[in-house]
């Protein structure tokens, strides 16, 4: 019971302190005259008797602090009392206090939003059953070195069937498709994918209506069947649940539907809109191949098997492979990795580049606030120590300098958490290709996570001081003749110290900044060797359904281009199925017949392409040798190919390739085609090294590959005014084709789009940490001054020139200055060896990039220390001596 | 003049529970008692009874009630709880221990 007493009274406490005050109060006063009437009883006087009492009793306002002190929540009434007092001191100077609560608000915003994008993306598990236990699988060419390639469809069956040390292996590839619809809706091209049957099943995913798929589904020749992500079947089919079992028309063919997939589902990526079975993508002899790849295998552990002797039995079998189709591109091993780490892979270092930064500008923010605080503190220094000497508590003292450094950085915090409530939405909506953006919430843990480091912040910033300025040498501070010359060269350096070490953060930021910015510039003017000015790119696909004979596909490309081209404003206009910066395609394996077999068969690959006569005309790409395609190289008259000059360096380096021949798989044909001009290279992906490319002819019609296309459209103004006429005309050739319009200067931009965003932030960030430490060095001259004022004087006054007292101040600020560059570099060096990965065309020690950074830090130093140095010299001797 | 360390460390404790074990008593009371008791030989600082008796009642040992004094004025009165009663025997047998031991220690050596 005694826990229930102890309970009531605590409570009791707590409502009711102040009566409890008065009641001690009254107790101790009653025993006292107890006391003095037993005295005069005695037959002592009145006077006496008090006095008697008293030293009987001992000193009572002692003894009512000590009773006090036995109260609980005794604690919080002292806290309360160093905030107030803490409060009101902040209250005292409020640029100071709102400037620091802005820098802190800034700092933990940015961090807290950082660590909910972290927290979110690369900590939390997948949203899929068990996911520690899910990992993918890839081939690894031991030769090429190419560690996780995507997988044969041969492979993957194989893989599956043979082997025994996973729960199961499924596999899944991109696709894309048109939906139409047959009541005059608009058509909608659409991201797609294609799975394995069991792919729902091993990640444990339920569909919110209907089923998926089933095994039979999943071979080829079955029934055409279809699996709607939840924003189409909201989009489209307006949440009616009745689609389920109804048909849709995909690309001209009539598709049942058979489930619509949960909200959450959004893997691989949110553009996935509808999911078809695996082996529906291909034709039944593609399903056994071993040299063509395109598929992600999502596989589950096994209980009671290790990973690695799962993977070690998947690498055995692969060898096999390799070994029985040498003559095809068939990898020698297999890897396989995390699905948590496949997922997020491309955005690792950015967002913990990112992270980084953000802690580095945190960092500063409290070297800031601390170097303010500890300016505060010098005025302060004669009343500490005054306070000291009474017996003032050390550790009293301190906490009460604590108290403020907390007070501002848990205001800045509530301030910075608000921000991060907005920054973290903004971060999510513009950083386009963040994969699992739709996970990312604020929650609890958040919230603890920025409680934390508003704590951290407050004791990095608010004990340096503290405990500087409470020091044992505080008898010399009250020995310290007001008329002190010196200044208190202790304190200085310690602020000095404070300002390098702020340096040395700000200079690794800006060096790290400077080299991501410059990697994203060179991404930005990467040459794609071909013209990106006014370029119109309009991609669409044709029914393969509707358009299966190569005259008909001829006779609408043809149709299309006349019209197009006969628009006003347009140039130029032609077709290809690719445009350059737009992405991979496909590549191929050909053998040369003019060419003795020698060598690796898998180094004879090039990306393929199909182009029109007018492609290399309209995108300005330079014909170096022979011809391009000319309207008669048509239909079955069109064994011909164009190739690109690093096809022509590589493969034909001491000779002519015109009249060449090439040996490639193309439209179902063996005979060799014969190599009729040479085009300069043109860049398939942003960022990525040139490659061979070859050129099939478009106008060859050939069936199922020359059905999807991009017309390139050369404009003399705005090239996105003639978007809406070639939709029109594309519209009155057949209405149900869908399309996506980009220009060229849109796909160069969606390209980089990451790389811009991550190095916008971190130049963010690095600009800030450059102003913090700017006020930094004001600060901590300013402070500097205002101690050497008499010393300015009496120098003066014995003839000192003011540029000289210029320079003394100047060099004394800019000491630390420099002794953090040093240090900045060496550490911005590190940094930069560190984000080398993610670095394009630029190397971590870029001199240009170095030089540029030490150059405008200096600059912003010279500015900040300029200020108080030129106040320096402006001091008039004689005031200067009079001032104290 | 006595200072409240002048006793045992601990026995100030043992007096005021023993003290008013048999009848609730004011500040002024139990001073006066512990003293006449013991014979004017402990002398407790008065004031210093306070601390600890607030301490004792934050701790759940006793119980404190403002009722009317003697003199009719308002006075706070402390009583044992059931678990100070149980803490009254425990302190009671150490410092019995406690004494014997030293009474040993003195006449042996």
């Amino acid at each position: 019971m005694r826990w229930f007493e102890q309970l009531r009274i605590t409570l009791w406490m707590l409502f009711h302190r102040q009566s409890e005050k008065a009641r001690l109060q009254s107790e101790m006063s009653f025993h006292l005259e107890q006391q003095i009437a037993e005295n005069v009883a005695g037959g002592m006087n009145a006077e006496d008797a008090r006095a008697a009492a008293l030293r009987l009793f001992g000193n009572p306002a002692v003894l009512n602090e000590e009773a006090q002190s036995t109260w609980s929540w005794n604690w919080l009434e002292s806290i309360w009392r160093d905030v107030r007092y803490g409060a009101r001191t902040l209250l005292r100077s409020p640029s100071f206090s709102a400037t620091a609560i802005l820098v802190m608000a800034i700092g933990i915003g940015a961090s807290t939003s950082l660590f909910t994008v972290v927290r979110s993306v690369l900590l939390k598990p997948l949203p899929f059953r068990d996911p520690s236990r899910l990992v993918m699988l890839y081939e690894h060419f031991r030769q090429e070195q190419i560690q996780y390639n995507v997988v044969s469809p041969g492979d993957f069956r194989d893989w599956r069937e043979k082997t025994h040390g996973f729960q199961d292996m499924a596999a899944w590839l991109w696709w894309g498709c048109t939906i139409t619809g047959d009541s005059g809706q608009l058509p909608e091209s659409l991201g797609a994918a294609a799975g394995s049957w069991n792919l729902f099943s091993i990640l444990g995913v339920e569909p919110a209506v209907g089923r998926t798929f089933t095994a039979d589904e999943d071979r080829p020749g079955a029934n055409n069947v279809v699996l709607l992500s939840w924003t189409l079947f909201q989009s489209r089919f307006a949440g009616d649940r009745s689609i389920v079992g109804k048909q849709v028309r995909i690309d001209s063919e009539q598709y049942t539907v058979v489930g619509v997939l949960p909200q959450w589902f959004t893997y691989p990526d949110p553009a996935v809109k509808v999911w078809v079975p695996y082996a529906s993508t291909f034709m039944p002899s593609q399903l056994d191949a071993h040299g063509r790849h395109q598929s992600h295998v999502v596989a589950r552990l096994r209980d009671g098997v290790s990973p690695e002797s799962a993977i070690q039995e998947v690498s055995a079998l692969q060898y096999q492979i390799h070994m029985a189709n040498l003559n095809e591109p068939v990898a020698e091993d297999a890897v396989m990795r995390p699905m948590i780490e496949d997922v997020v892979q491309d955005v690792m270092t950015p967002l913990l580049v990112l992270l980084a930064s953000v802690g580095c500008m945190l960092l500063i923010a409290c070297l800031n606030v601390s170097n303010l605080l500890v300016a505060r503190g010098a005025a302060r220094r004669r009343e500490v120590a005054i306070r000291g000497a009474l017996g003032g508590s050390r550790l009293q003292l301190i906490r009460e300098q604590i108290t403020e450094s907390f007070l501002i950085c848990i205001a800045g915090g509530a301030l910075g958490v608000a921000l991060s409530f907005l920054a973290t939405q903004w971060l999510t909506t513009h950083w386009k290709d963040l994969p699992r953006a739709d996970a990312i919430k604020m929650d609890w843990t958040i919230l603890v996570f920025a409680g934390a480091i508003v704590f951290l912040s407050a004791l990095v910033a608010g004990l340096v001081p503290a405990i500087s300025s409470t020091g044992k040498n505080l008898l010399s501070s009250l020995q310290e003749a007001s008329r002190s010359i010196g200044g208190s060269t202790a304190r200085a350096s310690l602020r000095k110290t404070l300002l390098g070490a702020e340096v040395t953060l700000t200079v690794v930021l800006l060096i790290s900044a400077g080299l991501l910015f410059k990697s994203f510039m060179h991404l930005r003017a990467t040459d794609l060797g071909c013209t990106t000015d006014r370029v119109l790119t309009v991609r669409f696909g044709i029914p393969d359904r509707q358009y299966d004979k190569p005259e008909k596909i001829v006779a609408f490309h043809e149709a299309l281009l006349e019209k197009v081209r006969n628009l006003p404003d347009v140039v130029a206009a032609g077709l290809v199925s690719t445009a350059p910066g737009a992405g991979f395609e496909g590549d191929s394996l050909f053998t040369i017949p003019e060419h003795p077999v020698t060598g690796k068969i898998l180094d004879l690959d090039a990306m393929t392409r199909k182009a029109d006569p007018g492609y290399f005309s309209a995108m300005q790409i330079p014909l170096l040798q022979g011809r391009v395609f000319t309207q008669q190289d048509r239909l079955d008259r069109s064994n011909y190919v164009v190739i690109s000059k690093m096809f022509a360096d590589r493969f034909f380096p001491s000779e002519s390739p015109l009249g060449k021949h090439v040996k490639i798989q193309w439209n179902m044909k063996e005979e060799p085609l014969e190599i009729i001009g040479v085009v300069g290279d043109t860049i398939h992906d942003i960022g990525e090294p040139i490659k061979p490319m070859i050129y099939f002819p478009l106008l060859s019609g050939a069936p199922m590959q020359t059905t999807l296309v991009t017309l390139v459209a050369r404009t003399a103004h705005d090239p996105l005014a003639v978007a809406m006429p070639v939709q029109k005309q594309l519209a009155s050739l057949d209405p149900q084709i869908a399309v996506r319009v980009l220009t060229m200067q849109q796909i160069i931009g969606r390209a980089t789009a990451s790389q811009s965003f991550s190095a916008s932030l971190v130049l963010g960030f690095a600009a800030l940490s450059l102003l913090l430490a700017a006020v930094g060095l004001y600060g901590v001259l300013s402070y500097l001054v205002t101690q050497r004022v008499s010393e300015i004087g009496i120098r003066m006054a014995l003839g000192a020139q003011r540029s000289e007292v210029l320079r003394l101040i100047l060099l004394d600020g800019m000491r630390p200055v420099f002794v953090g560059l040093i240090i900045g570099l060496a550490g911005g060096a590190v940094a930069g060896v560190l984000i080398k990965s993610i670095l394009f065309g630029t190397r971590p020690l870029d001199p240009i990039v170095f030089a540029g950074m030490v150059g405008s830090l200096l600059l912003t130093a010279i500015i900040a220390g300029a200020v108080p140095a030129l106040r320096a010299c402006r001091i008039e001797p004689t005031q200067a001596l009079r001032t104290e | 003049m006595g200072k409240p360390n002048d006793l045992v460390q601990g026995t100030l404790d043992l007096l005021i529970l023993k003290t008013i074990s048999l009848e609730p008593k004011h500040g002024w009371a139990i001073a006066k008692r512990i003293q006449q008791i013991s014979n004017e030989v402990l002398q407790v600082q008065q004031g210093s009874l306070y601390p600890a008796l607030h301490r004792l009642e934050q701790q759940g040992w006793i119980r404190a009630k403002w009722n009317e004094s003697e003199t009719g004025r308002q006075a706070k009165f402390y009583s044992l709880t059931a678990a100070g009663r149980a803490r009254l025997e425990k302190e009671k047998e150490s410092w019995k221990r406690l004494s014997n031991a030293i009474d040993l220690v003195i006449d042996t050596v």
